[in-house]
């Protein structure tokens, strides 16, 4: 048998009766991840997974670390069912580390039919280390390294630590949302929040040329294809939206033109996330940050449509989110400065707090049907990022 | 039809130009270096365009020497002279309104402790004798400056700046940024005494990655890159051949756009023209000391260059918004800055440049174009201009 990365997915364990789903979606993920690799063996059993590396493992810990569901890796020698084997097994991963220091041998034996108990199996493999490697010296409480011997029914492997994974839950597990997409910093990350509790995200960008250029589409389909990586193809509604902000600007009075055009795209979102069987929408919104963010904001905005809208940065500090949108790679494609949607339209003084009863008489102007269906006419849909 | 009118970012390349190239690709492919025929041939064909290129110039082809572009040119000129003249002094002089490409190099230098002064300009974005004169020290020894400016097209003169040099600074060289003149403008080489000259291929419907720099006979500067025999040992790599084939036909073709200047003046002011009723329209550029080529224009109410920028490809007209270095950044123009413009001349600029084979037509429909779109941004705006302001710019009549 090869060195193989043993997979643990946590939290999935926990899931009861959906439980295979999980484990078959997690698979189909991992698989997913490492399409661009040659071909492997992937074995589940009981609470692990089992993914044979040849010589590459850097590229496959580095694929399987922007997998949601992983909980940790480690990279094992199997052994067969044997003290002896065992005892060579782990000499060889000791032998790996450069210089000597302090260490202890941690076993654990899911697999009951092995003779030796857990502690007998460390006492053997710690002195056999001690003989073979003298520099050595064991320390039971801080070692400097730790080799673990799990011994199951498949067979022992022997490893030396863990490598965190992404944690969360399978991308697509938890259902299909629909992400309101922009080119700015915070929208990919709320998607990629979403996707960390098992959410398949859909697209939505609203598209408003002459007033966004070519090139801000293009950001949001790179911005698209960063989420890609974290699960599947990325599907992008891009909404032709320019007459609805032109017919708000031109009809409406100025301190509502964001409310009204956030409950346009709430209305849009709605319509596309039937289509796409979504269950709720997702958005990038922050309490406080921006003035379509106040609580009274949000409620003028959310009141068009009974879809749980699902706002994963709602206390974040924008320094968390840039943070994050660091650690995700979407940072760097967020700062490019392309004119985005609706700075034409920023009205100068914006009702912060907007009144929902004078929104919607200003919104009495909009024949809001008709401009739906003219947008929704000239909507377009890519499909993005790696293919499922 | 589309109507191009960036020419200042970049031009068509010509198509016996392009057909030129093509050939040396796939048939005189040799490297000049190469000791046996292929590379003899090739190397006939490097000096022919050294040669095409210095009669352009109105110099020696021993003092041209090619490099990737008007970016690399600057760099070489700038570092080069200074890290060769160091032990003379440790000041350079140059202006507010350079290329980045100079100015970058320049901070650079600063940030190695050499001294530094950005001359000012006016209004129109001229650079004044009496502040050059005033600059200059005894330990001065470069002056780089931007022959005419690529944002707003102002033409310095170089020729005055020449004599002040030679007068109280013959220690010092003098640079010019000819990248936005060579092949427009008649640039006085020898009446100027400039020492360096950058100039480039595709801006005069040459391609891109090819330039050069002119280098005054006896003049040293330390090479910016190294490891080759090629260019005298003072430019090392393998030649880019077929651009520096297009560059030289390009240039050769080029002549006679010098000759033109004064129709491309007269296209210039028919197309101002063509905006004489129509209100809240401001020039950044300069009408008396501009390049014909290069119109920067506002327009009351627009407040984002890059909007009103989409809105005109929308009818297929290209153009740039201040300057196509500048037009992926949020800061506005350094050039504009400088001469002393106000907030609203700065971030709804647009520059409108022209090429030799720009007609009369385009310029027509492109005026048309521009002031439809206008319109419409200041009606999305919700100010009915027209009204609101009476400041016309332009009065000349359309000619033809």
């Amino acid at each position: 048998m090869n060195t193989v990365l043993i997979i643990r997915y946590g939290e999935i364990s926990l899931k009861g009766k959906n439980r295979h789903q999980f484990e078959n979606r997690l698979l189909n993920n991992m698989r997913t991840a490492l399409r661009d690799l040659p071909k492997r063996k992937i074995q589940k059993t009981y609470g692990r997974i089992y993914v044979e590396v040849n010589g590459d493992a850097d590229s496959v810990i580095e694929r399987l670390k922007k997998v949601f569901g992983i909980h940790s890796l480690s990279l094992a020698e199997p052994a067969s069912l044997d003290l002896s084997q065992i005892q060579e097994t782990a000499l060889k991963q000791l032998e790996k580390i450069q210089t000597p220091g302090t260490f202890k041998v941690e076993t654990s034996r899911p697999y009951k039919k092995f003779p030796m108990k857990s502690p007998e199996v460390s006492r053997e493999v710690g002195g056999y280390l001690l003989e073979k490697l003298p520099q050595w010296k064991v320390d039971v409480h801080q070692p400097q390294t730790v080799i673990n011997v799990e011994i199951r029914e498949e067979g022992a492997f022997i490893y030396s630590g863990d490598i965190k994974g992404l944690g969360g839950l399978p991308v697509g597990s938890t259902g299909k949302a629909l992400l309101l997409i922009s080119g700015g910093i915070d929208s990919p990350v709320a998607g990629w929040l979403a996707m960390k509790r098992g959410v398949q995200p859909v697209g939505l960008y609203f598209h408003s040329p002459p007033f966004t250029s070519e090139r801000a589409l293009d950001k949001v389909k790179d911005l698209g294809r960063v989420l890609s990586i974290y699960g599947r193809q990325f599907r992008l509604y891009v909404n032709h939206f320019t007459e609805i902000q032109k017919t708000i600007r031109q009809e409406c009075p100025e301190e509502f033109y964001v409310t009204l055009m956030r409950r346009m795209m709430f209305r849009l979102a709605e319509i596309i996330a039937k289509e796409e069987k979504a269950l709720a929408l997702v958005t990038g919104e922050n309490l406080g940050q921006v003035a379509s963010q106040t609580l009274e904001s949000m409620a003028a905005i959310n009141e068009v449509t009974k879809l749980p809208v699902l706002r994963p940065l709602i206390t974040m500090d924008k320094l968390e989110i840039i943070d994050l949108a660091r650690k995700i790679g979407s940072y760097e494609i967020s700062i490019r400065p392309y004119e985005d949607c609706c700075t034409l339209f920023l009205p100068r003084y914006p009702a912060i707090k907007p009144n929902l009863a004078k929104v919607q008489k200003a919104e009495e102007a909009l024949d809001i049907s008709g401009l739906i269906k003219e947008s929704l006419v000239k909507t377009q849909v890519v499909d993005i990022g790696r293919m499922a | 039809m589309e109507i191009y009118l960036d020419n200042s970012a970049t031009t068509k390349v010509l198509p016996e130009v392009a057909a030129a190239m093509a050939k040396t690709m796939v048939e005189d492919y040799g490297n000049p270096s190469s000791l046996h025929g292929k590379g003899v041939a090739s190397e006939r064909l490097l000096t022919t365009a050294r040669r095409q290129i210095a009669t352009l110039a109105g110099v020696d082809a021993g003092e041209i020497f090619f490099t990737s572009g008007g970016t690399e040119a600057n760099n070489w000129a700038i570092r080069g002279a200074a890290l060769q003249r160091q032990g003379r002094g440790r000041h350079i002089i140059t202006t507010q309104i350079e290329h980045p490409s100079v100015l970058a190099s320049c901070q650079l230098l600063e940030e190695e402790g050499f001294a530094i002064t950005y001359l000012p300009v006016n209004q129109e974005g001229l650079v004044s004798g009496e502040d050059l004169r005033a600059a200059l020290r005894k330990d001065t020894i470069l002056l780089s400056i931007i022959h005419t400016n690529n944002e707003v097209g102002t033409i310095q003169p170089i020729e005055e700046f020449g004599q002040i040099m030679k007068e109280l600074a013959p220690q010092a060289l003098f640079h010019v940024d000819g990248v936005q003149s060579f092949g427009k403008l008649p640039i006085p080489i020898r009446r100027a005494k400039i020492d360096l000259l950058s100039i480039t291929a595709h801006k005069i419907h040459g391609p891109k990655g090819s330039g050069a720099l002119y280098i005054k006979q006896g003049v040293v500067i330390k090479p910016l890159l190294v490891g080759g025999e090629q260019e005298g040992q003072r430019r090392g790599g393998t030649e880019n051949l077929p651009g520096i084939v297009g560059f030289g036909l390009a240039a050769e073709k080029a002549g006679k756009s010098i000759a033109k200047l004064d129709q491309m003046a007269e296209l210039k002011k028919y197309f101002l023209a063509c905006f004489r009723d129509f209100k809240g329209i401001h020039l950044n550029s300069s009408e008396e000391r501009g390049l014909p080529y290069i119109l920067n224009l506002w327009f009351d109410g627009v407040d984002k260059a890059e909007v009103l920028l989409h809105m005109l490809e929308e009818n297929a007209l290209y153009v740039s918004t201040g300057s196509a270095c500048h037009s992926k950044r949020d800061n506005p123009s350094h050039v504009l800055k400088a001469m002393g413009k106000k907030e609203e001349a700065l971030y709804g600029a647009i520059r409108v440049s022209l090429s030799v084979f720009t007609d009369r037509e385009e310029l027509a429909r492109g005026a048309e174009i521009i002031k439809e779109k206008v319109r419409d941004y200041r009606e999305f705006k919700g100010v009915n201009y027209e009204y609101r302001f009476d400041n016309q710019v332009r009065r000349d009549q359309p000619k033809g």
